[in-house]
């Protein structure tokens, strides 16, 4: 599904990565971990398109994400969740706003942004907070509303960066078993983290981050 | 049309959740907006002083005692036919008397000098209006050239005031001319000065909002979706402040009108309230097209991934 060849990034005086190779199958759930400025954010920026590389191509399916116009930029965004370690919600909406913002956004109508937001608030235990603005709420409770926001859209790809980098345990680990719980109904997953802990928990393919470089590749990442 | 109707609520969403920032960025339009109606009101006090001076610059014709009204009327109407004139207006001899009689009513030795006389001592004359200042030196050259003047070789024409009026009238012109092209430096300078401010101040509230854009674009919003609000909220900007700079005019030209109108020689009150819909019109559009150019400019930055 996603294919990273060769990839390198080089900034002014750094290299983020370098001639990173991979493949991610279909329906399967990716944790990529290493110590921060190992090139995990870098990686998954490239997926996006947010970032492009200085060698080497990125292809989602038969894309080669880096040649798409804004238009199918924006296409190809839609098939993809993202999950950030600070959240990125919108301040200045409520948690539904929020999600229904993501729904406007693929052009959903009225009838399925009012039937769909509170059955996946639901899903994340967050019924109760459907009118609150972030700021009014926990990280914990922050973090499930972007996943909410991330799997409204039923996107064939998630993508959490470091989404546990600034909960407690409890907390990470209920949002590790959303994400299980995602995968398991048939969303490939690509998780970064720098928790070890989180890896043993999830018990899927790893892949290790270092300098830029990819060092492990594991089944499990026990 | 969806689409159009979120973009729409969202803009004024926006404007009420962003508090203190909206109205920060209306004060600024507010700002801008009455400068510009200040420059309107102080072009109407200019053009209408200047209306006035001109209005008093005249040339007069006088004629010899005895010369026959129908080669007068003869010359009236060719000085009609010019286009620089605006008005020439004929006062016969007779009625010379009558308006000087008038005017020295209580000036009794000339008034007793006149009775004395007993005869008119006064010639007719004409009364020459040009639609410009500058135009008056055409009509004396005219005057001097046209022959209707001198008919049969004798001169009908006692004096023409015009060289005793030439220093006046061109000092005028040049004071005319000088004001006409102050008030527009004026103008362009200080609207220049608060659109660079209004727009330095929207496009703050867009950059505070720069990782909103960010994350819009991420959950993928099309780039219209995402700058629609933020357009509605330039409009919404420019229509408030329009409402505010009206009101705010109210009392300040009443009061103007109350202890102003013999200094200014025209009343504010009544010309603001004469030109109301125009000066709105003007402001709602400067107000509508400063919010959402601004608004337009600023975001395209952020939208550019």
């Amino acid at each position: 599904m996603i294919y990273f060849n060769n990839v390198s990034k080089n900034y002014k005086d750094a290299v983020a990565l370098d001639g990173v190779t991979f493949t991610v199958e279909p329906g399967e759930f990716l944790s990529i971990v290493g110590h921060s400025g190992a090139g995990k954010t870098t990686l998954v920026k490239m997926i996006l398109a947010d970032e492009f590389p200085s060698g080497g191509t990125v292809f989602f399916e038969s894309i080669n994400v880096h040649r798409l116009k804004n238009k199918e930029l924006t296409d190809l965004r839609r098939r993809i969740g993202v999950v950030f370690q600070d959240y990125k919600l919108l301040p200045n909406k409520t948690a539904f706003e929020n999600i229904a913002f993501a729904m406007e956004a693929v052009g959903k109508t009225e009838e399925e942004i009012m039937s769909d937001v509170p059955h996946v608030l639901e899903l994340v235990d967050l019924s109760e907070k459907l009118h609150h603005f972030p700021h009014q709420m926990s990280g914990g409770e922050q973090q499930r509303l972007a996943i909410a926001r991330a799997i409204i859209n039923q996107p064939e790809l998630i993508i959490a960066d470091e989404p546990t980098g600034s909960l407690d345990p409890v907390n990470t680990y209920e949002i590790v078993q959303i994400l299980k719980k995602i995968n398991d109904l048939g969303t490939t997953v690509i998780l970064t983290t720098h928790n070890r802990g989180v890896i043993e928990s999830v018990d899927k393919r790893v892949i290790t981050l270092e300098n830029g470089k990819v060092v492990r590749d594991t089944k499990h990442g026990k | 049309m969806t689409t159009f109707k979120r973009i729409i609520k969202g803009g004024f969403l926006n404007f009420k959740r962003s508090g203190i920032i909206s109205w920060a960025a209306v004060l600024v339009v507010t700002i801008t907006l009455s400068v510009i109606t200040t420059i309107i009101l102080l072009q109407a006090v200019l053009h209408f002083s200047l209306n006035q001076i001109k209005d008093k610059v005249d040339v007069t014709i006088y004629f010899t005692i005895g010369a026959s009204e129908e080669k007068i009327m003869t010359l009236k109407s060719s000085l009609e036919k010019l286009p620089e004139v605006a008005t020439v207006s004929y006062t016969s001899a007779e009625e010379a008397l009558r308006i000087f009689r008038e005017r020295h009513q209580s000036d009794y030795p000339t008034i007793q000098a006149l009775d004395e006389i007993g005869d008119n001592p006064l010639g007719a004359y004409l009364n020459i209006k040009a639609k410009e200042v500058s135009q008056y030196e055409d009509i004396a050259n005219f005057m001097k050239s046209d022959n209707s003047l001198t008919p049969g070789g004798e001169s009908i024409v006692d004096k023409v005031n015009y060289h005793q009026n030439k220093l006046v009238i061109d000092r005028l012109n040049n004071i005319i001319g000088g004001a006409q092209r102050l008030g527009f430096i004026l103008t362009l300078l200080s609207v220049i000065i608060t659109v660079i401010v209004t727009f330095n101040t929207i496009r703050l509230t867009i950059f505070i909002a720069k990782e909103e854009i960010g994350v819009m674009r991420l959950v993928g919003a099309s780039k219209m979706h995402v700058r629609g609000p933020f357009m509605i909220e330039g409009v919404i900007y420019g229509v408030v402040a329009t409402m505010i700079t009206l009101v705010l005019f109210l009392p300040v030209t009443a009061w103007l009108g109350r202890s102003m109108t013999n200094f200014l020689g025209i009343n504010m009150y009544d010309y603001y309230l004469s030109s109301f819909f125009q000066i709105f019109a003007i402001l709602l559009l400067s107000g509508i097209i400063l919010g959402v150019i601004s608004s337009w400019l600023a975001i395209r930055k952020y939208l550019k991934k």
